[in-house]
């Protein structure tokens, strides 16, 4: 494997998780997965519910040709997978394949625990939209794992109470503001929705949408640009709305907030296209009351949206059989028959471009029954996905965001000035954690 | 058991007054200790009620209905978490008993050992030894979870039930109260007479100090069963296969499915009222004579 730019780039990374000292793994992590002899069994990482009946199909099918045998162990999802991995990587225990998170590839890769496949998936490049393929790419010639799911976002709305209280769909954010001022006039005790400071991936893709890049390379050094122009957008226009209480302060996903939705004291919410599957449990009461619109856009010329969510494959350098934990991963994420079952199974919602107008999609989520062509919209929303730019870590800026912003968004203060915040001890960590960061 | 007798007489703070063997002033209701208790438990108490409650409702009640009225899916929701992935809950409750049952009892063992010989035996080091274990008390098992990973890593344990139940064994903890409580109920003389007697020195251990020491052994076991019961980051990091998770773990992952799969609330807060119950049974069974003898075993030096 050359010594690239980025592995450079990488190395000087202390796995801060584990106070690692040393990533000697970058020496001989070279050319394991050489050509096959016998039977092959892999084990994968996976939170995706229903995932053990997608990989029997698998096992039984061109997993018996290829006399590869896959095992799930399921796990929980989120930041403590990442260490986890890691400490099982640093014990050189790791399993073969690893499900995570877009916004997790650059903490893997820099650890050395991701291995690059470019070799044997590069040529299903072209199934993905390109700003999905890019996040698996990191900006490089590899490729570090597949897309499996993504989360295109979207403006979510009553389409009842819309009607009741006379607004209209708003196709920009200033629209959106002017809705929002209505429904106060129109109903006080209503809000149009809430700016959750604890769910750092919503306010991440808000500003992807609106042309943010928060982390990118400059030679040997890491950039951050948490705090740049449209990052700012967006923090100043949610700021106001809470600061002149257009719309509400409080967190999602609470029971609180479940009890808002379910009553109609919410009326819309900005979310991804797995939406419909958190309604069904947050707001049951109002099931075919819901419809799906496009996020609104900066201006009338744009056509963007953020991403909320979403995973991909990644083969571990741990693994004694690349070449078949990448085929497997090649297989499951493009494969026609398998995400038909991930998305029966798993309710995952495909980044394979071809499968987002498959069968599977072809009838809209139960809960927005009357909306037929919610999957046909969703699948030309997620094909004006936005470029997102990941750092090795995530996990640190998005719990500044919690703090800096949670403060804020009570107190009704100045959102510009948490953002300073985030940017600050984002790159404070960098630096801690041994990376150079540019100015 | 003349200690019990003394202690009988002078009822502790919080018993009825004016019982028969009550002091003749009678005690009045001190209100600051009585409301700084009573909120204790309220405080304690309010969210084993919510849990309690919450494992009755349906989906669909669940937040939408007032939180303190009991729901009407109780036995719905137990049925679908048997449902879940053909019933790997009660695996996980059965891998949890395993974890914290044998994990507790083996503990217990190694700590009376231990706890025995640092009480009854001088030798050099004695102290020292002491003193590093009284060291491992304050240290958090957080701590050593990952380097006890990299460890049973070189010897390819992880990932198995011995990779959860060896860490646990040794308690310092548990052999730090096993020394204290030896030293106060297995008098020396006893001992010395037993040795008179020419009983060898582990027939002393299993026939004299041990039947001495079952109380305060009791409280080493209970304690160690709570913490294995309810430990999370060692399985965490331990375990990669979801058929050995005990019952902390499993619950996360019902909890953590991803961003585009809503947690199953109602399976968690079911299953976490399940989990408690073998916790309060346990106590209620041991409970009664394990606070009164170790009472008695400190009034004794």
């Amino acid at each position: 494997m050359p010594y690239t730019k980025r592995r450079r780039l990488v190395t000087s990374a202390v796995a801060a998780a584990l106070g690692a000292t040393t990533l000697a793994a970058c020496g001989s992590s070279g050319d394991g997965g050489d050509a096959q002899s016998g039977p092959v069994s892999l084990t994968y990482w996976t939170w995706t519910p229903g995932m053990d009946k997608v990989v029997d199909l698998w096992n039984k099918g061109p997993g018996k040709e290829q006399q590869i045998t896959v095992t799930v162990k399921k796990q929980a999802s989120g930041d403590t997978l990442v260490t986890k991995i890691l400490t099982a990587h640093k014990a050189g225990q790791g399993p073969d394949l690893v499900q995570a998170e877009y916004q997790a590839l650059p903490t893997l890769v820099s650890n050395d625990a991701l291995a690059d496949i470019s070799g044997e998936v590069g040529d299903v490049k072209g199934k993905f939209a390109e700003g999905v393929w890019q996040q698996t790419t990191l900006g490089t010639d590899a490729v570090y794992a597949v897309p499996q799911d993504i989360g295109p976002m979207m403006f979510y709305y009553r389409e009842d109470l819309f009607k009741k209280y006379d607004l209209k769909v708003p196709a920009t954010w200033d629209e959106f503001a002017e809705t929002a001022r209505e429904l106060k006039k129109a109903a006080p005790e209503k809000d149009l929705t809430t700016f959750s400071a604890n769910d750092s991936g919503l306010f991440a893709g808000l500003a992807q949408q609106a042309g943010a890049r928060w982390w990118t390379t400059e030679g040997d050094k890491w950039k951050v640009g948490i705090d740049d122009a449209a990052t700012k957008k967006v923090a100043d226009f949610w700021g106001g709305l809470v600061e002149e209480g257009a719309v509400d302060n409080q967190p999602m996903y609470t029971p609180a907030w479940n009890k808002a939705l379910n009553t109609g004291k919410q009326i819309a919410w900005v979310s991804a296209v797995w939406a419909p599957g958190t309604l069904t449990t947050a707001a049951p009461d109002t099931k075919g009351k819901w419809a799906m619109a496009p996020l609104p856009q900066w201006s009338d010329s744009e056509n963007r949206t953020g991403s909320w969510g979403g995973s991909s494959t990644g083969v571990t350098t741990d693994s004694e059989h690349k070449d078949a934990a990448a085929e497997f991963a090649q297989w499951l994420n493009t494969d026609g028959d398998a995400l038909s079952a991930l998305a029966r199974e798993g309710g995952i919602y495909p980044a394979s471009t071809s499968a987002q107008l498959s069968g599977a999609f072809s009838n809209p989520p139960e809960f927005f029954a009357d909306q037929p062509d919610f999957y046909t919209n969703a699948a030309a929303i997620a094909r004006t996905t936005a470029p997102s730019a990941w750092g090795p870590n995530v996990n640190v800026a998005y719990t500044a965001f919690k703090d800096a912003f949670g403060a804020a968004a009570k107190n009704k203060s100045d959102f510009t000035a948490a953002l300073g915040t985030m940017q600050e001890e984002t790159v404070a960590d960098l630096k801690k954690q041994g990376f150079e960061v540019a100015r | 058991m003349s200690s019990l007798a003394v202690r009988k007489t002078r009822p502790a703070a919080g018993t009825t007054p004016g019982t028969v063997q009550g002091p003749p002033r009678r005690r009045r209701i001190a209100p600051v200790p009585t409301l700084t208790l009573l909120l204790g438990a309220v405080y304690c108490l309010l969210p084993v009620t919510w849990v309690v409650i919450a494992a009755t409702k349906s989906g669909s009640e669940l937040f939408s209905t007032f939180t303190f009225l009991p729901g009407t899916g109780f036995a719905d929701n137990v049925s679908d978490l048997s449902a879940y992935r053909d019933g790997v809950y009660w695996q996980w409750m059965a891998n949890s008993a395993l974890y914290a049952g044998l994990g507790a009892l083996l503990s217990t063992v190694v700590s009376a050992l231990s706890g025995y010989a640092l009480a009854t035996y001088r030798f050099r080091g004695r102290e020292t030894l002491f003193n590093v274990l009284l060291a491992g008390v304050l240290m958090p098992p957080v701590i050593l979870a990952v380097p006890q990973y990299l460890l049973l890593a070189e010897a390819n344990l992880t990932d198995s039930y011995l990779a959860v139940l060896l860490p646990q064994i040794l308690s310092p903890y548990g052999v730090y109260l096993a020394r204290i409580y030896a030293a106060a109920a297995v008098p020396a003389d006893v001992v010395e007479a037993g040795r008179m007697d020419g009983a060898s020195e582990w027939r002393i251990f299993t026939r004299v100090a041990l039947p001495m020491m079952v109380p305060g052994l009791v409280t080493v076991f209970l304690f160690q069963f709570v913490a294995v019961w309810n430990n999370f980051l060692l399985p965490y990091i331990m375990l990669s296969d979801d058929e050995k998770f005990p019952i902390t773990l499993g619950l996360y992952t019902l909890l953590e499915q991803g961003a585009n799969t809503p947690a199953l609330y109602t399976l968690v807060i079911t299953g976490a009222f399940l989990a408690v119950l073998p916790l309060v049974a346990l106590f209620l069974v041991v409970q009664r004579f394990w606070s009164l003898d170790l009472l008695s075993g400190a009034v004794k030096s």
